[in-house]
């Protein structure tokens, strides 16, 4: 009776090995492990709520992101904020962010910046990485003299200052928000070039590969089905810290007049058009410049929340603290 | 040593001749013609004309590409359309404030990120251990040109007339002139001379300076004006140094020879400084090397918001005027000076671990 019970029982914690095997994906332990870190909820929040904002922001805006309010309503340029709940009279219009030097809603328009913001930090990895993915595989996979050549011109990219050769790169395409977002994103690709190749190098002779190879797969199989898929966490990360640099250096190229240019809300912008006025209207520059901190500060935390969720080490020790 | 030196050297030449290539090109690529893009769009033919004989742009590619390295191997880096005057005496100028700006930045950088790295990770999981990685998690994602202007609106606006009250903008106060040291010390010197050059560059360094004329009013009164833009600029480096101190010695910390210590009974400090922070040094050393490119790239908004007659200064409105002799002159020299800072940083792994010498 004990001997059966013991192999039934054996046979029982088999069966309930296999189901935590497949409950412990590596996925599953990432979003796990995220969900338990703090900050990364932190920032996986302010995120949220800024592509709610984004997506909604039509129908939060209370004026349209370019409206000159003069002849609208009774109100001067560069008014500081009125908001009727703290004590602000109710006879002046309602700004709760105030008003610009064009006499326009500052809240509209950093409503309208949200998804500027959010669209530079998502178009501007997206290219990066579709640039840094194929030369990075390209070079990892074909190796000898192709992998030289574009491994070296990925380092003379990095042995420029990344922020300088961004701004030469717009002042050889003239100053605009594309040519802003495109020059971040040509400095930006080594860093996606370098950790695909790096992956591709470490698999590309690994005996997986090698059975794909004998079975008759195309190199386009094997690169993407089977030795790509090996650098997406890492991706991911990369991703993620990205998007938020992104997002600051392009806003840093606008602050100098290089990127979006004026009527775009962009927060750059706006805090750039309005940065002499310090002394007197200080809200203008406070608000836009508590929104880009906010913004990358959330990706930033979730990238970094997702470093470490996506570490082998640390998923390999849930893993096996599991079974 | 000398080997690996050497052989380091050797490999940073390709890549300053790549800089100097893809500076060219870009220079070269500039959209529509240079003439019209520099003098004007009413440039006349015939001033169009003078102008490719006098820059040389009538010749083929490989002889301008020729003629522009022959050039700046004799520091000849071309002249200043909106100035009128050699780029290079222009650089002599404005890159001593940009290197004062740019040490100032990262001594604070280093100096306040490595030891709250390393309390960070011997008190893990403390609350000083939290506040300091939330501080360097919001260090690093607050803009430069941001922070600078609160700085500005703090300790000029909000703290006027307080004995914490710092000026906003500028180098030294109206009505002070530093002496130059050479004038100090009555050096006999032609003017115009390369002598005479490398001893204005020195002058400029104003920090320097007053040191050595022992002036010590213009000391106190330029590290003061220097205190908000050297903060600004080391913020983000500063942040990053003291995450990359943290994992670095957290790392260090759990490995066998420094339990053997332990275990030893050597004291805590013995264990952190002299067997750990050695060995979770080069990560750090490298981030410090990394971080020059972020330094020299923030200089250009620090030194546009507090009015420093920088090269970062000077770049910007080189770009605004579209003055491409300036632009590609600073963009050379500043990559000059990111290969050879990180070349010193290689060369210091060499120092720290004796393994990289005898490899």
């Amino acid at each position: 009776m004990n001997t059966t019970n013991t192999v039934a029982e054996i046979f029982d914690d088999n069966i309930a090995d296999i189901g935590d095997y497949k409950a412990n994906s590596l996925w599953r332990l990432t979003l796990r492990r995220l969900f338990r870190q703090r900050s990364a909820i932190v920032g996986l929040s302010i995120l949220c709520l800024l592509f709610l904002l984004a997506l909604f922001a039509p129908y939060i805006a209370p004026y349209e992101p370019n409206q000159v309010l003069i002849g609208v309503e009774d109100v001067r340029k560069r008014d500081a904020p009125c908001i009727h709940l703290f004590g602000c009279p109710n006879d002046q219009p309602q700004h709760i962010m105030g008003l610009d030097g064009n006499v326009r809603d500052v809240f509209s328009r950093m409503l309208f910046g949200t998804r500027i913001s959010l669209r530079i930090g998502f178009t501007v990895v997206t290219v990066a990485v579709i640039i840094g993915v194929t030369l990075g595989s390209i070079a990892g996979y074909a190796g000898g003299w192709v992998d030289n050549v574009i491994m070296r011109l990925m380092d003379v990219i990095l042995a420029f200052p990344f922020f300088l050769l961004a701004i030469a790169l717009v002042f050889v395409l003239g100053p605009s928000l594309t040519n802003a977002m495109l020059a971040i994103a040509v400095v930006s690709t080594p860093g996606y070039a370098r950790v695909v190749r790096a992956t591709v190098l470490s698999v590309r002779e690994a005996e997986y590969v090698e059975a794909s190879r004998a079975l008759g797969a195309s190199h386009a199989q094997i690169l993407f089905g089977r030795i790509l898929p090996n650098a997406i966490p890492p991706l991911i990360v990369l991703v993620t810290l990205g998007i938020g640099t992104a997002i600051l250096d392009t806003a840093a190229l606008s602050f100098l007049g290089l990127g979006a240019q004026p009527p775009t809300p962009e927060w750059g912008t706006m805090l750039g058009s309005e940065r002499n006025q310090l002394f007197s209207a200080p809200h203008l520059v406070f608000v836009p410049g508590v929104a880009i901190s906010l913004t990358v500060l959330a990706f930033n935390l979730l990238g970094d929340g997702l470093r470490d969720a996506l570490d082998p080490r640390l998923v390999n020790a849930g893993a096996g603290a599991k079974s | 040593m000398i080997q690996y030196t050497i052989r380091r050297i050797l490999l940073a030449i390709p890549v300053l001749l790549a800089i100097i290539t893809v500076t060219f090109i870009l220079a070269r690529i500039i959209p529509g013609d240079p003439c019209r893009a520099i003098l004007g769009e009413k440039a006349t033919e015939e001033v169009c004309d003078q102008f490719a004989r006098d820059f040389g742009l009538d010749q083929p590619i490989h002889v301008q590409f020729g003629i522009y390295l022959q050039n700046l191997l004799k520091g000849d880096l071309g002249n200043s359309i909106r100035y009128g005057r050699p780029v290079s005496i222009i650089l002599i100028e404005r890159l001593p404030i940009t290197i004062e700006l740019g040490l100032s930045a990262m001594l604070i950088a280093v100096l306040i990120g490595i030891p709250a790295g390393i309390i960070s990770a011997v008190k893990r999981n403390s609350i000083i251990d939290v506040v300091t990685m939330v501080g360097a998690n919001i260090g690093v994602s607050v803009p430069v040109f941001f922070l600078g202007l609160m700085l500005i609106y703090i300790f000029a606006v909000f703290l006027k007339d307080t004995p914490f009250q710092l000026p906003p903008s500028g180098r030294i106060s109206a009505g002070l002139s530093a002496t130059p040291f050479y004038e100090f010390f009555d050096m006999q010197v032609e003017s115009g001379s390369p002598r005479f050059l490398v001893y204005e560059f020195l002058a400029n360094l104003y920090i320097f300076n007053s040191i050595i004329t022992r002036n010590w009013v213009i000391l106190g009164d330029a590290l003061k004006h220097l205190i908000l833009p050297a903060v600004a600029l080391s913020t983000i480096p500063m942040s990053i140094i003291a995450r990359i101190t943290r994992s670095s010695m957290l790392e260090v910390l759990g490995l066998d020879y420094v339990r053997t210590a332990r275990a030893k009974g050597l004291t805590r400090y013995q264990i952190v400084f002299k067997h750990a922070f050695r060995n979770a040094l080069i990560p750090v050393v490298t981030i410090v090397g990394l971080q020059l490119g972020g330094i020299l790239g923030g200089a250009v908004l620090t030194e546009t918001i507090f009015g420093l007659a920088g090269v970062g200064l000077s770049m910007f409105q080189a770009i605004t005027a579209r003055d491409f002799p300036i632009v590609q002159g600073l963009v050379v020299v500043i990559a000059f000076v990111y290969v050879l800072f990180n070349l010193l940083v290689d060369l210091s792994y060499a120092f720290l671990d004796p393994r990289i010498r005898l490899n």
